[in-house]
């Protein structure tokens, strides 16, 4: 994971940040602002490693997504391996190592959707765009992923772009939907 | 303080959000201020009414008036007749699907008058944001019954007495698992609400928190008191942020009111609470897999015993119950273990809250007491089939239950009588299906979400369960042996019998029930390469027919793989074995003259 990178003579500058207690510093690609921002959300946990899950909620919240070099910054914050944090990562489906779309699209394939035809509108929304699902268009507006039960089943098959609720879904209003967020 | 003379619920559950209810209650309100009436109508949003299908839902008290499907544009309407001038607004009341009449009063609804409601009985009635409607209807009077005038043991005594089990899957005793953490000695134990509710199509536990918060933190209490615990979690899906908000809320205003904290009233017991995030982990749902998780661990389950009642949350004793079964707590201390054990069946007491969904009328959230049959809730509870199908089957219990057939439509609904026809409690997902689905497909579909959600440390899950979904895939496509069935069989026993935690154990549910109620569709599709539901897109026919064809050969241009034969002027015909289904042809065709059977046609190209 923490690879040799190549680092900017600035970002040299901010390796105290992240130096354990260990007396390494770790090599990490990232702004100073951003590496604050980290030490800010394990501190506001008391730097405790049993509070993983809820730092990785924060940080995912505030950038997006968990690339390598952030998780290389928060295990050495909660003095665990960086092993140790990407298993977590990885174990749990609600974070991501991938940068979502502007719009993310999230299909919900719980079984009160798929008995109403799921499956037939997530076919509609990879076809329509040219993506599979967890991938993230090129210009980075979209992206698909699945959720099982939103809990709206009366509204079922639902689709959320972002926080928005699409209920009722059938596959020829697939394109409507994606129309809305393409301008 | 006002008196109000009308009160307008508005629901505020995930369900109606979605469509829009918080504009609706912007808009009732934003009327009210104007014609102002803000002093004798109060506007309330609530948590779920259950009537999902239709929602959102506006109901009006003290008339009990039902609206449905409200739109933001309705509310001048609603304030001006209704209201104001006393006339119901009659488009937007429910009807009576048989005779299509308006009910005018809520009570007469069929979806309700089956419906017992004792956990959800304070959700779609009080604003869960204010914890005085709550303490209206009675929440923290229980604890404070048991602080001063109980002893733990006496406590334990009265929820072991009412029969109360598990809502969460099993069915253990509730009151025999308060005994047992009770009973091992530590300075430091823990409450934990399991709120991890991951069975997709099953949205009880969500509904509660969302519309009755307190009734939680008030059972998690009592259950500290009972054990000797001071600190409670609970463990909640982030995907809940409703949930999480009103929690969230409610805490802090028990905190408040002196109900929760340091020497709650002014007995020596104090009882604090905090949240802990899920991160997307069907597994997690499994008390030992919470427990690690909540240490900001993988959520891998580990080997019982120990159990969490002996060592749980950072190795001290844990007990852990389910949301559902906590909403019965208080109300089983203060109307009396009797009262709790009348109702239900002899081994499963009290009532149980579905989740209806799927092919079904009326979509939503229902409670009704254990013993009610499966015909109850789905044809008078429910309203029937969706579009007036056949009844083909329901799915309970998830992932990890089974299918209920026409056969078992009588049987009275508790928990051994789901467990002696194949399928479990589970969470309480109901999910209804037609004659338009194919029980093949469904077993797969529930196989998927197994394979993807195993957490992969014993290997008869991680492993099998592949197994199991490849084996029905490739029967989905037409490509079953013969001997799939039986490997399907012994697989799935082997799955059952070595699996490490209840995810595994009953993983193969599914399939062993599909198999066990609908032999016929198997053997359909392996020996007959028929899908009867016609689900099976791979097990479908373009067939062309002789009476529409006109021989323009558009058809057999369009054909990718060259299947298709015959001269100008002349019947088309397609070759099974070399089609690939791809239906160019079929949009090709100006004479729809190209049909898709679900039987494997007769007659193939003749050359």
């Amino acid at each position: 994971m923490s690879q040799k990178l190549n680092i900017a003579p600035e970002v040299f500058a901010y390796m105290e940040h992240v130096t354990g207690t260990d007396g390494v510093a770790v090599r990490v690609n990232l702004s100073k602002e951003k590496i604050e921002k980290i030490n800010q959300i394990c501190n506001s946990f008391n730097n405790d490693a049993g509070e993983l899950i809820n730092v990785l909620h924060e940080t995912q919240h505030a950038f997006g997504y968990l690339p390598a070099e952030v998780q290389d910054v928060i295990a050495h914050n909660l003095h665990l391996s960086v092993a140790q944090v990407y298993a977590v990562v990885t174990f749990y489906s609600f974070f991501s190592m991938i940068p979502k779309g502007e719009h993310p699209i999230s299909i919900c394939t719980g079984t009160a959707c798929y008995v109403r035809g799921a499956e037939k509108v997530l076919e509609e929304f990879k076809k329509e765009l040219q993506l599979k699902v967890g991938e993230t268009s090129a210009d980075g507006k979209f992206s698909i992923n699945c959720l099982r039960c939103v809990g709206a089943c009366g509204l079922a098959p639902v689709v959320l772009v972002g926080e928005k609720v699409y209920g009722r879904v059938s596959p020829d209003g697939v394109k409507a939907i994606i129309g809305e967020y393409k301008k | 303080m006002s008196k109000y003379n009308t009160h307008l619920l508005v629901c505020a559950g995930t369900g109606c959000h979605s469509s829009e209810s918080n504009l609706v209650y912007e808009m009732l309100r934003d009327e009210v201020m104007r014609k102002g009436l803000d002093k004798t109508v109060q506007i309330i949003r609530t948590g779920c009414f259950g009537f999902c299908e239709k929602g959102p839902i506006l109901k009006i008290l003290p008339d009990n008036t039902f609206y449905t499907q409200v739109k933001p544009t309705d509310a001048r309407e609603i304030i001006d007749e209704h209201v104001i001038k006393g006339r119901k607004v009659t488009r937007l009341l429910y009807a009576d699907p048989e005779t299509n009449s308006p009910i005018l009063n809520s009570t007469q609804m069929s979806f309700y008058k089956k419906q017992l409601r004792v956990a959800l009985r304070n959700c779609g009635a009080i604003d869960p944001e204010n914890i005085d409607e709550s303490i209206a209807r009675d929440a923290y009077q229980a604890l404070g019954k048991v602080l001063l005038e109980y002893t733990p043991q006496e406590t334990i005594d009265v929820i072991k007495q009412s029969g109360l089990r598990g809502r969460g899957g099993a069915g253990f005793s509730t009151g025999l698992k308060w005994e047992l953490t009770a009973r091992n000695e530590s300075t430091q134990k823990y409450v934990v609400c399991n709120a991890d509710e991951g069975d997709p199509g099953a949205f009880m536990d969500r509904s509660i928190l969302e519309g009755d918060p307190h009734v939680i933190l008030e059972a998690m209490a009592i259950c500290g008191f009972c054990i000797g615990a001071n600190k409670g979690l609970i463990y909640i899906r982030a995907e809940y942020p409703m949930a999480i908000k009103r929690l969230k809320i409610a805490i802090s205003q028990a905190k408040e009111y002196g109900l929760m904290g340091e020497r709650i009233f002014d007995s020596d017991f104090s009882f604090d609470i905090t949240l802990k995030y899920g991160a997307g982990a069907f597994v997690c749902g499994e008390e030992t897999a919470l427990i690690h998780s909540m240490e900001g661990k993988r959520g891998e389950p580990s080997n019982k015993p120990p159990y969490p009642a002996q060592s749980g949350y950072l190795g001290k004793p844990t007990c852990v119950n389910n949301v559902e079964t906590f909403a019965n707590v208080p109300v089983i201390i203060l109307k009396g273990a009797d009262w709790f054990s009348s109702i239900g069946t002899a081994k499963s007491k009290g009532t149980k809250v579905f989740a209806l969904a799927g092919k079904i009328n009326n979509v939503g959230l229902i409670e009704v007491p254990m013993g009610t049959t499966l015909r109850e809730i789905i044809y008078e509870i429910g309203g029937g089939i969706k579009n007036g199908k056949k009844f083909k089957a329901v799915q309970t219990g998830g992932p990890s239950g089974g299918c209920l057939t026409e056969k078992h439509l009588d049987t009275p609904i508790d928990y051994e009588s789901l467990a002696a026809a194949g399928s479990m409690m589970g969470s309480g997902g109901m999910i209804v299906l037609d004659e338009d689905d194919c029980m093949v497909s469904v077993a797969k579909f529930y196989l998927d979400f197994i394979v993807e959600e195993s957490c992969g440390k014993c290997v008869p899950c991680r492993i099998g369960n592949k197994r199991l979904y490849e084996t029905l895939d490739r029967i989905t496509v037409g490509k079953g042996k013969p001997e799939d069935i039986e490997k399907l069989k012994n697989l799935c026993s082997v799955i059952k019998d070595t699996s490490l935690c209840g995810l595994g154990q009953t993983s193969p549910n599914p399939v062993l029930s599909t198999l066990n109620n609908f032999m016929e569709e198997y053997h359909e599709h392996v020996y007959e390469k028929k899908c009867r539901s016609g689900k099976c897109r791979s097990l479908l026919y373009y067939v062309i027919s002789e009476e529409e064809c006109i021989g323009c050969m558009a058809c057999k241009r369009v054909c990718p793989t060259h299947a298709i034969s015959g001269e100008k002027k002349e019947v088309h015909q397609i070759n099974q074995e070399i089609c690939i289904k791809c239906g160019a042809c079929m949009e090709k065709c100006q004479f729809d003259a190209i049909h898709l059977q679900n039987d494997y046609p007769k007659v193939t190209a003749i050359i």
